[in-house]
């Protein structure tokens, strides 16, 4: 099939404002949309910039807007994105250059729940015995791969940066609900503000945008129901 | 810009982090990675870790030990792959203890699965070793092993690519490294640094790995006189998805997935009567080979079945959700109801910089260490896989081995001081990046990655000869000279990824000559290396490692003996 790649391109070493770059070529339709960014940048035009490892939806390198989603570049295909296809990097933080953004505040509003198990009794000598029903609770969010399409997507952290943003509570939720954690309060308080779980209004664009199927509403609600009960 | 630290780890995979976090607290110590830690290829792997806790069935380290040493066809260095049957149990505890989300047994247990290659009573029948959380093993371990470092507020430089190897009077003074962001080129002196830059599956065209397995490591540490070991043996996973590569862990045969080809028939029987479908990867993916050779190729294609329709949405959607959506979205079909379309893909090497059991680089046949230097993980090669690994055993690998080379550090860097840096320590690092931004060449690196890519796939792949491999040898001379000509369209320095797509394709050709001239050398089949003008197996010749060191006339060859203890060579059979 015939594509048409519209791609947001700005580098700022150079460019004064952002510019679309319009590239034209013939794909297979079972393509990765990446495989077709990696073929505008291999035989058309080397400059074009993102990130990119695993290509299969694992390592959360490649989040941007795909017509208007945020989606993987390496998780769609071509055939179902139609011919032609605007291409441009998440909303919310800083381009460095074309689909390449500025994530250091994402990731350090992940680090800042605390997420890492904490436990004060010592450690048995094999594993500390967990069901299989006590697993279930926190599989959802596990599962995330803090690619940051939720948090980008997020009208409530347009409106306010400093809100600890939807992948972040995901991860707290992980360590909330696991029956090992014994962290709870720390990382409650951390939630417990006004840029924490309270900025949520329930919009479910995040759910919208997980790649990972994350039911992120639900586990923001969960830890907003665990905040007001102060039980887990 | 010079920064000075007792220790540097390059790489943030499961290898560099276990590395790290032995490091941390106990010395000035930094992580360097051309990828955000949790970017790495460690959070791809599917299908466990493995380790005889025993935790369904009767299990022992001892018949752990004893399917690793047969799985490497006998050339694994066996005193390493006791300490790594051994350690694995408690590293599999404490995983856990750190909060490592395992899948669970109805007694709250770690659950364990079966996996290929991996038997009860030395040889009898499959057992459950592989201990898993769902089919996300590597994710969880990946993002655990990170989350300890948060705790331990371990410092990472993120988006910095290493590109060169500091050594001075015979010991490693540091690395030089390029910052995406900046483009700056800089400095890192140190008393001890550690290689966890993983593997090469770049260089062949189907592949498991990521864009980013590019064998920097091991081109690096080679253009500086140390030698890799045993390349030649590289593993091809039976079942990455038709054409894309992308893998189907192991789990879904040891789910009792089954592979049949176009006659519907379950092929394995006639390969491996005793394990079937749970044969190791060497063995299991020349069976695909032949089938498809003999024209029993799905359609007569290049490909053939991976069969899970009769395993029931409870088993495909709870322990295998990954693969299932996989096969979902990048095939279009639902593995449920129909059998998936699946060939070899390239996935694992097995060689790499050469180790003591301590993570400590070893630079000739007597084992001498070059102090201060240490590897772990997919780019060393210790030897615990030999001439094929079975699966799971990498996970245990990069965490065992990770933190014994961790260990090994801190010692090293309390009793000893820094080197001097070599004069003018950065300038073969800035020669390189600046002959790429200057050059006015005219071929696109990605033409040249394309011949090698599907060059190296028809020559050096499952079945090789020594017609094909000279003929390789040929073409890696003449990519060799077009990559000579390579241009570039970005001369920026803000992330200049082009840049660094070229750096990594100098390595992938330099790490592909070492594989492919040594397997021109090794004439005799073993585990992964199969030459069909010489089919068998001869341990009266080649039961050595094989050492290649890069000098002016080309790739030289050396060997070392095998470490045996416990277990005498014997025909290979399941
Ligand atoms: C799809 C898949 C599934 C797998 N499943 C399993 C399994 O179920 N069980 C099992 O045992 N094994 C499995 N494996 C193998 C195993 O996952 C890998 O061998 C292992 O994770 C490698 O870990 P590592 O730490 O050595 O390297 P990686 O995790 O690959 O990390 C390499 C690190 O080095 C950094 N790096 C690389 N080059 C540079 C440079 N020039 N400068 C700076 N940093 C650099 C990268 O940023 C990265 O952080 C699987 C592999 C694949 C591909
Ligand atoms: S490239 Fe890894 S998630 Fe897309």
């Amino acid at each position: 099939m015939q594509v048409t790649l519209r791609i947001k391109r700005f580098n700022p070493e150079k460019d004064k404002e952002p510019w679309w770059g319009e590239y034209k070529f013939a794909a297979e339709p079972t393509d990765r949309l990446l495989d077709a960014l990696n073929y505008v940048k291999w035989y058309l035009d080397g400059s074009l910039t993102y990130r990119r490892s695993c290509a299969h939806g694992i390592c959360g390198s490649d989040a941007m807007q795909i017509n208007g989603s945020n989606r993987l570049a390496c998780k769609v295909l071509l055939m179902n994105l139609g011919q032609k296809i605007t291409i441009e990097p998440l909303r919310g933080y800083r381009v460095i250059k074309d689909l390449l953004v500025d994530m250091d505040a994402f990731l350090a509003k992940y680090r800042s729940v605390r997420p890492y198990l904490v436990t004060h009794t010592p450690d048995p000598e094999k594993e500390r015995l967990q069901s299989p029903a006590d697993r279930e609770k926190f599989d959802d969010t596990t599962k995330c791969i803090l690619c940051g399409a939720c948090t980008s997507g997020c009208p409530s952290f347009w409106a306010d940066g400093e809100y600890v943003g939807p992948a972040a509570i995901v991860n707290a939720h992980r360590f909330l609900f696991d029956s090992r954690d014994e962290g709870g309060e720390d990382r409650m308080q951390v939630l417990n503000t006004l840029d924490g779980v309270w900025r949520c209004r329930t919009i479910f664009n995040c759910v919208e945008a997980c790649p990972r199927e994350i039911n992120v509403t639900r586990a923001i609600g969960e830890v907003k129901k665990a905040l007001l009960y102060r039980k887990i | 810009m010079v920064q000075r630290y007792d220790a540097v780890v390059v790489g943030a995979g499961g290898a560099g982090l276990m590395a790290a976090l032995q490091l941390a607290g106990r010395g000035h110590v930094a992580v360097l990675s051309k990828l955000y830690p949790t970017r790495s290829h460690t959070g791809t792997a599917q299908g466990g870790i493995g380790a005889a806790l025993g935790n369904h069935e009767e299990d022992h380290w001892e018949w752990h030990m004893f399917d690793t040493v047969k799985g490497s066809d006998y050339l694994a260095d066996q005193d390493a792959v006791e300490i790594l049957c051994r350690e694995a149990i408690e590293t599999v505890y404490d995983l856990e203890h750190w909060g490592l989300p395992f899948s669970r047994t109805p007694e709250g247990k770690i659950a364990q699965r079966p996996f290929g290659g991996h038997t009860r009573e030395f040889g009898k029948a499959p057992v459950r070793r592989s201990c898993y959380a769902a089919d996300r093993t590597g994710h969880m371990i990946l993002q655990t092993c990170y989350q300890q470092c948060i705790k331990h507020d371990v410092h990472f430089y993120n988006e910095y690519h290493v590109l060169d190897l500091l050594i001075e009077n015979g010991r490693c003074a540091g690395v030089v490294a390029l910052c995406l962001a900046t483009g700056e080129i800089c400095t890192f002196h140190a008393k001890a640094v550690l290689f966890a830059t993983g593997g090469c599956g770049k260089m062949y065209r189907v592949s498991s790995n990521a864009h980013s397995l590019t064998g920097d490591g091991m081109a690096v540490v080679y253009r500086r006189a140390i030698p890799l070991e045993d390349m030649e043996f590289f593993q091809f996973h039976p079942t990455g998805i038709y054409k894309m590569g992308i893998l189907l862990s192991e789990a879904a045969r040891g789910e009792g997935a089954i592979l049949r080809n176009k006659l519907n028939e379950r092929f394995m029987e006639r390969y491996a009567p005793a394990l079937l479908d749970l044969a190791p990867r060497d063995l299991t993916s020349r069976a695909i080979y032949r089938e498809i050779r003999e024209g029993r190729g799905i359609e007569g294609k290049n490909y053939v079945h991976l069969d899970m329709t009769h395993l029931g949405s409870e088993v495909l959607d709870k322990k295998l959700p990954d693969i299932t959506e996989f096969v979902r979205t990048y095939m279009g079909i639902d593995p449920l109801t129909h059998p998936v379309p699946i060939q070899p893909t390239a996935h694992y090497a097995m060689g790499g910089i050469p180790t003591d059991v301590d993570g400590r680089v070893v630079i000739d046949e007597k084992n001498t260490p070059l102090p201060g230097l240490y590897a772990a993980g997919e780019v060393a090669c210790v030897s615990v896989h030999g001439a094929n690994r079975l699966g799971t055993n990498s996970l245990v690998d990069i965490l065992v081995f990770g933190r014994r080379g961790g260990r090994h550090a801190v010692k090293f860097i309390q009793e000893n001081d820094w080197v001097p840096l070599p004069a003018h320590a950065d300038e073969p690092a800035r020669a390189l990046v600046s002959q790429v931004l200057k050059s006015t060449g005219k071929e696109r690196a990605a033409d040249i990655r394309d011949v090698l890519q599907d060059e190296m796939m028809d020559k050096a792949s499952v079945f090789r000869d020594a017609k094909g491999l000279t003929a390789m040898r040929g073409k890696l001379r003449e990519l060799r000279d077009r990559y000579r000509q390579v241009k570039s369209e970005d001369h920026g320095a803000r992330y200049n990824t082009e840049l660094l797509e070229v750096i990594e394709l100098g390595g992938l050709l330099d790490v592909a000559d070492v594989l492919v001239e040594s397997a021109l050398a090794r004439q005799e089949s073993r585990g992964g290396h199969y030459r069909e003008d010489f089919p068998k197996r001869d341990d009266a010749n080649w039961l050595k490692h094989t050492l290649a060191y890069q000098t002016p006339k080309g790739v030289e060859l050396k060997f070392k003996p095998v470490t045996i203890t416990k277990f005498q060579p014997m025909e290979r059979k399941y």
